[in-house]
């Protein structure tokens, strides 16, 4: 029976098809060959490495659970799941950027766009040849979306056919800057959240990078300006009304963030192994001490229950059965201990630790952003309370 | 074109090869079985002739246990076309009986060329593309780094690294065995589509044991053990004079090289 090519404790090898499995080794080759030998490089210069972005889509990892007829890989969830758990262990940045392209500008046009936006942009999309980004976010509007103060109204009210002028202003937007088109989310006159497609190039319609990040470097943060920017109706998604549409988005990108989290969970926890057997102190490995073997039984023990507790929300996903509540808990389960053991890795790395000769520093600074965004951890807490308790405390 | 790779399941170079308790073979619970690396050469080379032909298809032919199919549908994932897997379940082969089994089972498949690896990492035997090729009566060469369609696409035209960093170019007029070496062309990653693909793509299976037809291994293993393992080297501390004067002794003494 093949094998994942990756920490495995308790074999959940056993629980994944032969495909499922070679996407993983496959995935973890490229992230290997390709990410691996370049990533510290684009950290120290805060670079995103666009030219990997058509190699990844030449290979089918952009919109990879979207069907074939639009050039996609058609892949199941657990597949995709796996797929992202390689390339956070390669960069949270390589990560993100498969994460928007799919999930939150593939999937979108996918889901609700017209069938002429889906031939239109899905196959550039998914090559890699073009690069989305997705503007919900906005300065003041992080947590909580439906306060939203972009508006999108119409040029001419008495026409259904009218185009639409936006304003508005969105923050921490991911690929903004190199985005040829941007799904922008803007509250239309009657107060419905809307979804457009905004090119590259309209008039008014701007993305700088925001500068300065200490984490996931190797990605580019953008912020969206929308000055009287003139869109076309063609470009409206058709069927996105309300927040919901944009939400639906969001359950598919952490969705894949909880295998995601775990991949960069591993690259730590690897590092920390390597590194306790082949470091001697007080004339024997530190990972015959005590200590040392504490943290890592700990470590592994927390990726092995993320592991299961992806997989499972996997197969939810496929028998489309999964709750928004059951993502809240993967996202933000496996974003927290991606987070503990990346710090507990730094410590048994000792002054290494904060080197980039070794990974796990860019993963312990890449991880803070992953906590944060696509719902912070203390969100899908209240998510997960308003569950439970059937009182949304955020309301 | 009609293209053949003979490829084998070997352990990953990496993986610490364990000797069963009673020595009669190596103990294969823990070893992660890839693609013979330099099979993986050939498949990428198979893939790029067929290109450069303008079409065709490129068989993947294996002789190995059930397990070889995973990583003959890492070839179909790679873009191999079909495969056949002989059954070398309960037979014990050396590289005679190998080729003799190879030879018999492609017959009928016509190819016009073959690939294979320069040699399969796990045994280094060097043997089976070779005894193939005779058993066949088809030139072979070895180790194949660049390859190339001839122009009236019957020959293909191949560098060979030979001493001194030479290279030989040599042309061939099919059918023939070519056995890769590394060259310039990396194999390709499967892409997800091609993964997704593979596990429709046909595996032809047959028997080693009705293919073999009374031929019996001309080796035998006789026993199995792990070299002797290194003694803990020696480590001298104090100045320098005097760890100089006892490493002469000891050189002279103990090791008895001076």
């Amino acid at each position: 029976m093949p094998q994942l090519n990756c920490t495995d404790f308790l074999n959940i090898s056993e629980l994944l098809s032969e495909e499922e499995i070679e996407v993983q080794r496959m995935a973890r080759d490229f992230t290997e060959k390709e990410i691996l030998p370049i990533i510290t490089k684009h950290t120290r210069e805060s670079t995103f490495p666009k030219e990997l972005f058509p190699k990844m889509g030449a290979l089918g990892f952009l919109g990879a659970t979207l069907p074939q007829e639009y050039g996609c890989a058609g892949l199941n969830n657990v597949a995709y799941g796996l797929l992202m758990q390689e390339l956070e262990r390669g960069d949270s940045s390589m990560r993100s950027a498969a994460s928007v392209q799919g999930g939150l500008v593939m999937y979108p046009i996918y889901a609700y766009g017209s069938e002429e936006q889906k031939k239109k942009w899905l196959p550039l999309l998914a090559s890699g040849k073009k690069i989305g980004c997705f503007g919900l976010t906005e300065p003041d509007f992080g947590s909580n979306p439906a306060g939203m103060l972009s508006r999108a109204k119409k040029k001419n009210s008495h026409s259904t056919n009218s185009g639409w002028i936006l304003n508005g202003t969105k923050m921490w937007i991911t690929n903004g800057t190199i985005a040829d088109v941007a799904v922008v989310w803007a509250k239309n006159e009657a107060g419905k959240i809307n979804g457009f497609l905004v090119e590259k190039g309209m008039k008014g319609f701007s993305a700088p990078e925001m500068k300065g990040k200490f984490s996931l470097r190797a990605s580019v943060t953008s912020e969206l300006v929308l000055e009287e920017v003139e869109v076309p109706e063609e470009n409206r998604l058709p069927k996105a009304e309300g927040l919901k549409a944009p939400l639906g988005c969001l359950s598919q990108a952490r969705y894949g963030i909880a295998w995601g989290s775990l991949g960069l969970a591993m690259a730590c926890y690897e590092a920390a192994v390597e590194y306790s057997k082949t470091r001697i102190q007080f004339d024997k490995p530190i990972g015959g001490f005590q200590l040392t073997q504490k943290k890592l039984a700990e470590m592994l023990t927390e990726i092995t229950k993320g592991q299961l507790l992806a997989l499972q929300l996997g197969r939810l996903k496929d028998a489309k059965k999964i709750t928004p509540p059951q993502i809240s808990m993967g996202k933000m389960n496996n974003c927290a201990i991606a987070r503990k053991v990346s710090h507990v890795a730094r410590e048994i790395l000792g002054a290494n630790g904060i080197l980039d000769d070794y990974p796990v520093i860019r993963h312990m600074m890449n991880i803070e952003s992953v906590y944060t965004y696509e719902g912070t951890h203390d969100i899908h807490t209240l998510i997960l309370g308003e569950e439970i308790t059937g009182i949304a405390a955020y309301k | 074109m009609k293209i053949g790779v003979l490829l084998k399941q070997t352990p990953d170079t990496e993986t610490k090869i364990k000797i069963k308790p009673d020595g009669s073979g190596i103990d294969e619970s823990d070893i992660k079985w890839v693609i013979n690396p330099y099979d993986e050469y050939g498949v990428e080379e198979a893939l790029r002739l067929k290109d450069a032909a303008g079409g065709g298809e490129v068989v993947v032919v294996t002789a190995g246990s059930k397990r070889a199919v995973d990583s003959m549908r890492q070839a179909l994932a790679m873009g191999a076309d079909r495969g056949i897997r002989i059954d070398t379940e309960g037979v014990s082969l050396d590289s005679y009986t190998t080729a003799v089994i190879l030879s018999k089972a492609i017959q009928s498949e016509n190819f016009e060329v073959l690939f294979a690896g320069k040699q399969a990492v796990d045994d280094d035997c060097v043997q089976v593309a070779q005894m193939t090729a005779t058993a066949l009566d088809w030139p072979c060469i070895w180790p194949a780094e660049h390859i190339e369609l001839g122009a009236d696409k019957k020959s293909v035209v191949v560098t060979r690294p030979v001493a001194g960093g030479i290279k030989e170019i040599m042309e061939m007029t099919l059918p023939g065995i070519l056995c890769c070496d590394k060259g310039e062309h990396e194999p390709r990653y499967a892409s997800l589509p091609g993964i997704m693909k593979a596990k429709s793509k046909p595996i032809a299976e047959l028997k080693a044991a009705d293919l073999l037809a009374g031929e019996t291994p001309k080796v035998t293993w006789s026993g199995f053990r792990l070299p002797p393992e290194r003694k803990a080297g020696k480590i001298l501390k104090g100045e320098p004079e005097a760890v100089c004067a006892e490493l002469v002794k000891l050189l002279r003494e103990e090791a008895k090289v001076i």
